[in-house]
């Protein structure tokens, strides 16, 4: 004799709203229906509003001239350009300001948040104070500091700050010389590259032949060695087929080199600032959480300091270091449309700002940002998700 | 056998491991690379602090009425001076000034109620800070009631205005938060997933991008005759954005809960409400109220965005006051200002969250 699952005394049936399943799948269809019914009377208004505006919606707008210059281009671009191409110049000085931003705040976080730890007291204190001050101030003041009280205040280009007749400062930005590459110089990525594919080899061997025979290389040195001294080998035998286009002031402004706006300079210094105080932070507190047991077992094995560290603190504090600071990168990405306030030319700036006062198309204008920023933090969370899942503890 | 019969008399301990030169020489010059550095360190402190304090306080003008008072030696803080009610109240009229007090006092003392641990009645006041203190406050700012004379939002500013924002964001996003967490932990696919795109898709943006939205969207998803003021369209913004952070925070409160509660909570035959209501959110919010303070911090940082859109918080009003011919070039004078005000509400939220994490930790501590 089988029991029904909600067989009462009497053997009825329950009511469908004390039934656990019923009463889900009720829920459910009632938010289907909330979200649907919801979404329509958005979309009824949107469109009843457009009509009265004369806006029409599509992507047609895309392939129409923008009309308008951008400063800062890493790709061709002109006022003939389409907005599409405008789109496309905004989306490279996001990620380039993103792509640098990143790695400055990577190098500055680290350093203070592994000298917020040093056993010298003054200089624990002086990380402790870089970490309270710049975390705790909003970043787009920070931004405003840096281009409007510092980089706005520099001398006009005549009288330029110049570091050595070649890197000169001034109001309108950083000029560098730009390196000309001449024929021939392709051989020393070439080189580069052959040094980096072998020092991967030698590090691997050099692992199985450690786990093998217990004897090792010093593989960290010998690879540095390679892929530094390699291509600078290449470049003096190919007898530096290099020249450098320096920066000279011509009239009222330098002509020639790399120059960097003053715009960039900002965001980018206000970004690796801000976001390295928090880096810092998670550094500090993913050292601290690796016990104190981990250092002493591996010194009771007789590990040298150096070793200590890099083959046990290091890669179980990088457990914990890892998940936070990968929010940290995805902030720092999504604090670089803060860019609009001072005017570098980003994805923000560029298109949800000009374009869109151009067109008008602010619902595909708007989506088609929204969708770049959350493309970029989804591609960014698997390739953490997939690091993560690479380093995490292997439990029983 | 030699043998001692006299005691030792007790010896103080060595001079080289007591005192300031000992602690200097265990601290701060242990070794040659943290002797370079202890000097490194002495030199870029003197480099930063020196001319701080020369331009901040020694070489600074504090009285006057115009920028005729400065001498340009150091920081003119008459310029702040000057507009120091304007950057706390904004456009607010003068003469209404004492109903921004009044709230701003009310919020003050709420907050410490909350805060401090010895005063009793906290759930009742912090009911009453939830529900009933926000419609004071805005009949009392808002006016158009009891003959209060109306003062629209685009008169408020200044300090008010980013302490309404990060507020009324927060104060609204906590019950939205709470939904989506729980939400995002059930059992029904579809409220689940529903759940999870909301907050991912929240997340995944920039703060900005709402802003705009909330701006330029929200008027054309509503229907033609309904106008929304500017500040409540940041607010709905604000408020939507924040309750995705609420929510990643109060599941990781509700993760850290042992599933043994809920299961005896069941097990005495309470339903879904009863259990959450009862067992399971009055420990996760007690435990999560550090992580809810953090988020706060950053909110309260990030209502400076709501410059772009045209309103005039702290850093919108100063930026403004920077641009007025008669006080051109005090732009770092203002900048440090609004810093130090920022600062002093982030750091003080943030020294609150670590006490109260190291108070809510002592049980978990070996």
């Amino acid at each position: 004799m089988s029991v029904r699952p909600n067989a009462r005394p009497g053997g009825q049936k329950p009511p469908f709203w004390r039934d656990r399943a019923k009463r889900a799948l009720i829920f459910q269809l009632l938010l289907v229906a909330a979200v649907a019914a919801f979404l329509l009377y958005i979309v009824g208004n949107t469109q009843a509003n457009l009509e009265a505006r004369g806006i029409t919606t599509g992507f047609g707008f895309l392939s129409n001239t923008a009309g308008f210059g951008i400063v800062q281009t890493l790709v061709d671009y002109s006022s003939q350009s389409s907005y599409a191409r405008t789109f496309l110049v905004g989306l490279l000085n996001t990620l380039l300001v993103g792509g640098l931003g990143v790695l400055a705040a990577t190098i500055i976080g680290f350093t203070v948040g592994i000298a917020r730890l040093s056993p010298n007291w003054l200089l624990a204190r002086l990380a402790n104070g870089y970490i309270e001050i710049f975390r705790n101030i909003p970043l787009l003041l920070q931004i405003f500091f840096w281009y409007f009280a510092v980089l706005r205040t520099l001398p006009s280009a005549r009288d330029s700050l110049a570091f050595g007749e070649a890197v000169f400062l001034n109001v309108r930005g950083l000029y560098l010389p730009e390196p000309l590459f001449e024929s021939g110089f392709g051989i020393i990525p070439a080189t580069f590259l052959v040094a980096i594919i072998a020092s991967i080899v030698l590090v691997v061997w050099n692992k199985r032949r450690q786990d093998a025979t217990g004897k090792r290389l010093p593989a960290g040195w010998i690879s540095l060695l390679l892929i530094f001294g390699l291509p600078l080998l290449a470049l003096v035998a190919t007898g530096v087929p290099v020249t450098w286009d320096m920066p000279a002031l011509s009239g009222f402004n330098f002509r020639g080199g790399i120059t960097i706006i003053p715009e960039f300079l900002a965001l980018w210094l206000a970004l690796s600032i801000y976001t390295a105080s928090f880096i810092a932070e998670i550094v500090r507190s993913g050292i601290q959480a690796i016990s104190h047991g981990q250092t002493e077992a591996a010194q009771a094995l007789s590990l040298p300091r150096k070793l200590v560290l890099r083959l046990v603190i290091i890669p179980q504090a990088l457990r914990v270091i890892i998940p936070p600071l990968t929010s940290q990168y995805l902030n720092l990405i999504k604090n670089s449309s803060l860019a609009t306030a001072i005017g570098y030319p980003d994805l923000v700036s560029v298109f949800a700002g000009t374009t869109l006062n151009q067109t008008g198309q602010a619902i595909e204008v708007i989506a088609m940002t929204m969708a770049v920023y959350l493309t970029i933090s989804l591609v960014v969370s698997m390739f953490m998700n997939w690091f993560n899942a690479r380093v995490a503890l292997v439990e029983r | 056998m030699i043998h001692n019969q006299d005691m030792i008399p007790q010896q103080p301990a060595p001079r080289s491991t007591i005192g300031p030169l000992a602690w200097m020489r265990a601290n701060l010059f242990s070794g040659p690379i943290n002797s370079v550095f202890t000097l490194l360190g002495l030199y870029v402190l003197y480099l930063l602090l020196v001319p701080t304090i020369q331009w901040a306080f020694i070489n600074a003008d504090w009285i006057g009425t115009s920028r005729d008072d400065c001498s340009g030696e150091g920081a003119c803080w008459v310029f702040v001076n000057a507009r120091f009610t304007q950057f706390i109240y904004g456009l607010y009229p003068r003469e209404e000034l004492w109903r921004g007090n009044i709230v701003f006092a009310g919020f003050a003392i709420l907050i410490a109620w909350l805060a401090i641990p010895r005063l009793p009645y906290k759930r009742w006041v912090a009911i009453f800070a939830l529900t009933a203190f926000p419609v004071i406050a805005y009949v009392l700012l808002h006016g158009g009631y009891f003959d209060l004379p109306r003062v629209p939002t685009h008169r408020w500013g200044g300090l008010m205005l980013t302490l309404i924002l990060a507020v009324v964001g927060m104060v609204g996003a906590l019950p939205i938060g709470i939904v989506l967490a729980l939400g995002r932990r059930s059992n029904m696919p579809i409220v689940k997933s529903f759940c999870v795109v909301f907050i991912e898709f929240w997340r995944g943006v920039p703060l900005i991008t709402v802003l705009f939205m909330a701006s330029v969207m929200l008027p054309l998803f509503l229907p033609s005759e309904l106008s929304v003021d500017r500040l409540i369209r940041a607010l709905i913004g604000i408020t939507l954005f924040q309750s995705a952070y609420m929510a990643e925070v109060i599941r990781g409160g509700l993760q850290a809960i042992p599933k043994g509660q809920e299961e005896a909570a069941a097990a005495l035959g309470m339903t879904y409400w009863k259990r959450t209501a009862l067992i399971v959110m009055p420990q996760t919010l007690k435990m999560m109220i550090p992580g809810i303070v953090n988020t706060f911090i950053s909110l309260f940082k990030d209502t400076t965005l709501v410059m772009i859109i045209g309103l005039f918080d702290l850093l919108g009003i100063v930026q403004a006051a920077l641009s007025d011919s008669r006080w051109l070039g005090f732009s770092l004078e203002g900048y440090v200002f609004a810093a130090f005000m920022f600062w002093i509400f982030c750091f003080s939220m943030s020294r609150y969250s670590q006490y109260l994490e190291r108070k809510l930790h002592t049980g978990h501590k070996r």
